[in-house]
This record gives structure tokens, C-alpha cells and sequence, in this order.
């Protein structure tokens, strides 16, 4: 039973510090704001859900386990929330996309279908 | 001005982890609170507030930048005669801090050695502190409060109407998650004898949970539910009250905020006396906060309707 | 294990920082505002089991309503600034803040 308690959390640890990383590569590789965000909404909820998950598989006592599902719980509420409300305010402010066809339109075809595929 | 801001936010949370790892706890939760929290939410008000961009330099940087350095280079040469880290005999470990670490547990009887030195020992400090955040929300209220019209209401009623779908979304999550915020910030307040927190935490976390409704649902729904002059009234309540703890102590033959005296036994004593000096400072810190934030938007929002344009 | 994640966690704060300060647009800076405060909080519940001292959950909590409020407030804040100066402009919002 210990032992797989173990493994789990450390299967989750591990799976959770792997989302964070692409996250954190993510952040600085993407080409726009809004792929940016992508990278970001989609590591920081999941991530940061295995991370305190497998927490929560090393620890018995039963406080410290009520506490990180509130912070899990939080993070899940908070984290969707702000990322929905930064894109709004990000789209009402007109920020433009990055859309190959409209900002170089003289390109090879072939540039841009790699670039569209990568974001 | 917007991301100097940000990167203070971000000074905060680095200084905040810097304390968790220092073992500091305390400490490192009232710098999330209040540094990385409510002061970067005041500071882009003001911004909000006076503009973003800055005027054209008038004075030189350079001599600036050569005063920043000289003073840092005398602060990291001044360090080199503190002693090393961690070393037993700095003085820091020798005044009173073992009397401190040893005694507190019989003399206060508080698990949490913070507070029975902030709320106990050092009382008289505490006290002077909440009197300067008192005076700060005073001075505040003197220089930015605005002489709202009665007709105001009416039209921040429809603003407020109108704005309702605006933020569907954020406005229910916020909705869910206020009673959670309250709640939390009791739970801070009443805890703070037994692990990390006390009144000035629970002061700032329950003013961030106004504050966040006043964002999202108008300044005009805000006052609606907390009005201004409870806010006041309160803020003045918690200085009242922490005083006449100290008075209430002379009275029955101890000294100033001496909290022995409070109930028979002096264990007793000491945890009913710090309580209720928490409750006071944060019934000050909460409503201070509260009054600052509503008279810098309510400042803005005045300026904005003096150029003749709606919210 | 713990130890790998809080390295990790520290190494994605690290690039999150370098986005903030890099990032061309304001709404750049504040995601990676956001995504360090997320990662703040992760690496403090962390840090806590490090150290033994699960009491640090209760910092890592506030970290997590702050930081929520925080942006909320950035982004009130900067609407209501742009709705101001540029407001019926309608030309993409400027790249460099």
C-alpha cells in the first residue's frame, strides 16, 4: 500500500513538473500573446492540480490534506477565471493576433503553414 | 509606469518566498498580503489615477544613479561587520531574544511566539503602529474624499445595471468565492495565536475581498454594502478598542496594556487581552484599507466625470 | 521527488520573470505576472513539505486569492486607463507599453 501510494505521487510530481516546464517553455517560445496564453491556461490548472495531488498522496494527516484541496480547489476556480478575463480585456483592447496571412502576406506559402501549424 | 508596477508585485513575491525559506512565517505572510497584494493594487490606482506615462526627465539620472550606488555600496560594506549567518553570538541572540524563545510559552501561554511578542511584549509598538495606519486612512480621507451629490446614487445604480453583463463570468466566480475569502480571513484572525497570521493579515485579506467586489460590481454597490461612514466608524472602533484594552489593564492595577491583570489568571488574561488587541487592529487595518481604496476610485471616477465622460 | 519539482517550479518562475520583464505587450507582462504567482504558490506548499512545516500552506492560500485579486485589479485598472485615452481609436493597441 505504501508503496504505491509512493509511486503514484511520484508519477504525479513528476507528470506535474513536466506540464510546468512545457509551461514555462511555452511562455517564452510562443510566438503571440495569445498562444502565450494557451501555454499558459493549460499547464498552470493541470500542472499545479498533479503537483498538489501528489502532495497530497505523501501526507497523512488529514488537515494538511483539507488545506491543499483548498488551494486545489481555488486554483481551479481562479485560474480559468483570470485567464478568461485577461483575454477579454486583451481582445476588447484590440490586441491583434498573430495571423501569418494579414501581417506578411508576401511570404511563401510554406513559412507560414509551418508557423500556423506550430502556434 | 504599468509593468514598473508589475515588477514591484513580483519584488513582493520573490521577498515573500525569501521569508518562507528564512523560516520566517510571519513575516512572509503579511509581505504576500500586504506588499505583493493590496500595496501593488494601490499603487495602480494611483497610476490609474495620474496617468501612465511619465514626463520628460527635468533633473540629471546620472546623479541619482550615483547616490543609489554609493549608498548600496556602503550598505554591503556596512554588512561586512555584522556577524556571519546564523552565528550564536550576535547580539540579536543575546539581548532579549532567549527570554523571548524560552519564556513566552509560560508567561503568555501562545503556541505562536510572534504574536506574544507583537501583542504582548511589544504592545506598546503595536499600538503605535495601528495609530499610524489610523492616521494614514485620516489623511486619506482629508486629502481625496469627495462630496459625493445625493443624485450620484441613482446613476451609479444604472452604471452598475448596465455593467451587469459585462463581466458575467468573473462576476460569479467572485460570487462564489467571496464567502470563502471572509471566511478565510476570520480563520487568520482567530488563528493567529496558534500558527502564521493575526490582525493585520486578516485585516487585509478581508478588505482584498471588499476591494474585489468593488471592482467587479462598482464603487456605488460596494458602498451600498459597507458604507462609508461604518467604514469609518470602524476604523476608529479598532483604535478605540485596542486602547481601552490598555486602559481597562490600568484600571485594574496593571500597567499600560498589561494584560495580566485582564482575568484572574494571568494565562487567561494574556490570551483574552491579546484577542481582543488583535480584533482592534484588525478592525483597523480592514476598514483603512477599505476607505483608502474607495476614496482613490471614487477620486478617479469624480475626475472622470468632471472631463465630462461616463464611466 | 519534492526536491525535482521545486526545481522545476523555480526553473519556470526563472522564464516566467524573463517574459515579464521581455514581454512587448502590457498584457504579456500581466500573464506572466499570473503564472508567477500560480508558481509562487506551488513552490511554497513545496517548500513547506521540504522543510517539514506544513503550516506554510496557509501562505501559500493567501498567495493563491492575492495574486487572483491582483490581476483582476491590473486588468480593471488598465481598462479603464485605455477606455480613457485611446478609447474610441480603433487601432490595434500599441505594442510597447
Amino acid at each position: 500500500m505504501d508503496t504505491v501510494l509512493t509511486l503514484l505521487s511520484s508519477f504525479c510530481l513528476l507528470f506535474g513538473s513536466f506540464l510546468c516546464l512545457s509551461g514555462g517553455v511555452g511562455i517564452l517560445r510562443f510566438p503571440d500573446f495569445y498562444t502565450r496564453m494557451h501555454a499558459v491556461g493549460v499547464t498552470d490548472t493541470l500542472a499545479a492540480a498533479m503537483i498538489l495531488i501528489g502532495l497530497m498522496l505523501q501526507n497523512p494527516d488529514l488537515l494538511v490534506i483539507i488545506k491543499l484541496m483548498m488551494i486545489l480547489l481555488m486554483t481551479l476556480f481562479i485560474s480559468p477565471a483570470a485567464s478568461h478575463a485577461l483575454g477579454q480585456a486583451a481582445v476588447l483592447n484590440k490586441l491583434q493576433p498573430l495571423i501569418n496571412m494579414n501581417i506578411n502576406p508576401l511570404e511563401e506559402d510554406t513559412s507560414a503553414g509551418d508557423k500556423s501549424s506550430k502556434s | 509606469m504599468f509593468a514598473v508596477v508589475m515588477l514591484a508585485g513580483i519584488y513582493g513575491l520573490v521577498c515573500a518566498s525569501f521569508f518562507v525559506a528564512m523560516d520566517a512565517v510571519d513575516v512572509a505572510f503579511t509581505e504576500a498580503s500586504i506588499g505583493a497584494g493590496i500595496s501593488t493594487l494601490l499603487m495602480l490606482t494611483t497610476v490609474a489615477m495620474t496617468g501612465r506615462t511619465d514626463h520628460e526627465a527635468t533633473h540629471k539620472p546620472l546623479m541619482a544613479f550615483v547616490a543609489v550606488i554609493v549608498t548600496g555600496g556602503l550598505l554591503i560594506y556596512g554588512t561586512f561587520d555584522m556577524p556571519y549567518f546564523g552565528s550564536a553570538d550576535a547580539p540579536v541572540h543575546q539581548h532579549v531574544g532567549p527570554h523571548y524563545i524560552y519564556d513566552s510559552i509560560q508567561e503568555i501561554g501562545v503556541p505562536n511566539m510572534v504574536t506574544s511578542v507583537l501583542a504582548s511584549y511589544r504592545g506598546f509598538d503595536t499600538f503605535g503602529e495601528v495609530t499610524v495606519i489610523f492616521t494614514a486612512g485620516i489623511g486619506v480621507l482629508a486629502l481625496l474624499s469627495v462630496a459625493r451629490r445625493p443624485e450620484d446614487d441613482a446613476v451609479m445604480e444604472a452604471i452598475n445595471d448596465s455593467m451587469h453583463e459585462k463581466h458575467l463570468i468573473l462576476r460569479i466566480v467572485i460570487k462564489t468565492m467571496i464567502p470563502f475569502i471572509v471566511l478565510y480571513a476570520f480563520y487568520v484572525q482567530f488563528h493567529g495565536d496558534y500558527g502564521p497570521g493575526g490582525g493585520f493579515q486578516a485585516g487585509v485579506i478581508f478588505a482584498a475581498g471588499i476591494i474585489l467586489y468593488a471592482m467587479l460590481f462598482g464603487l456605488g454597490a460596494a458602498r451600498r454594502v459597507i458604507t462609508q461612514p461604518v467604514v469609518q466608524m470602524l476604523s476608529a472602533l479598532g483604535v478605540l478598542v485596542y486602547g481601552s484594552v490598555g486602559l481597562v489593564s490600568m484600571l485594574n492595577g496593571g500597567s499600560f496594556l498589561d494584560y495580566n491583570v485582564l482575568a484572574a489568571d494571568p494565562i487567561a488574561g494574556q490570551h483574552l487581552g491579546i484577542l481582543l488587541i488583535e480584533l482592534g487592529v484588525g478592525l483597523t487595518v480592514a476598514s483603512v484599507m477599505i476607505i483608502i481604496f474607495y476614496s482613490f476610485v471614487g477620486r478617479s471616477q469624480f475626475q472622470k466625470a468632471n472631463k465630462g465622460e461616463l464611466l | 521527488m519534492i526536491i525535482a519539482a521545486t526545481l522545476a517550479v523555480l526553473v519556470v518562475m526563472i522564464l516566467a520573470i524573463i517574459r515579464a520583464v521581455v514581454g512587448p505587450s502590457l498584457y504579456d507582462r500581466i500573464l506572466a505576472v499570473n503564472m508567477f504567482g500560480t508558481k509562487t504558490v506551488l513552490l511554497i506548499a513545496l517548500l513547506g513539505f521540504v522543510m517539514g512545516r506544513p503550516e506554510f500552506l496557509d501562505i501559500a492560500m493567501v498567495y493563491a486569492l492575492i495574486n487572483f485579486v491582483s490581476v483582476i485589479g491590473v486588468l480593471r485598472l488598465s481598462d479603464a486607463f485605455n477606455a480613457k485615452h485611446n478609447g474610441p481609436v480603433a487601432e490595434p493597441a500599441k505594442r510597447d507599453s
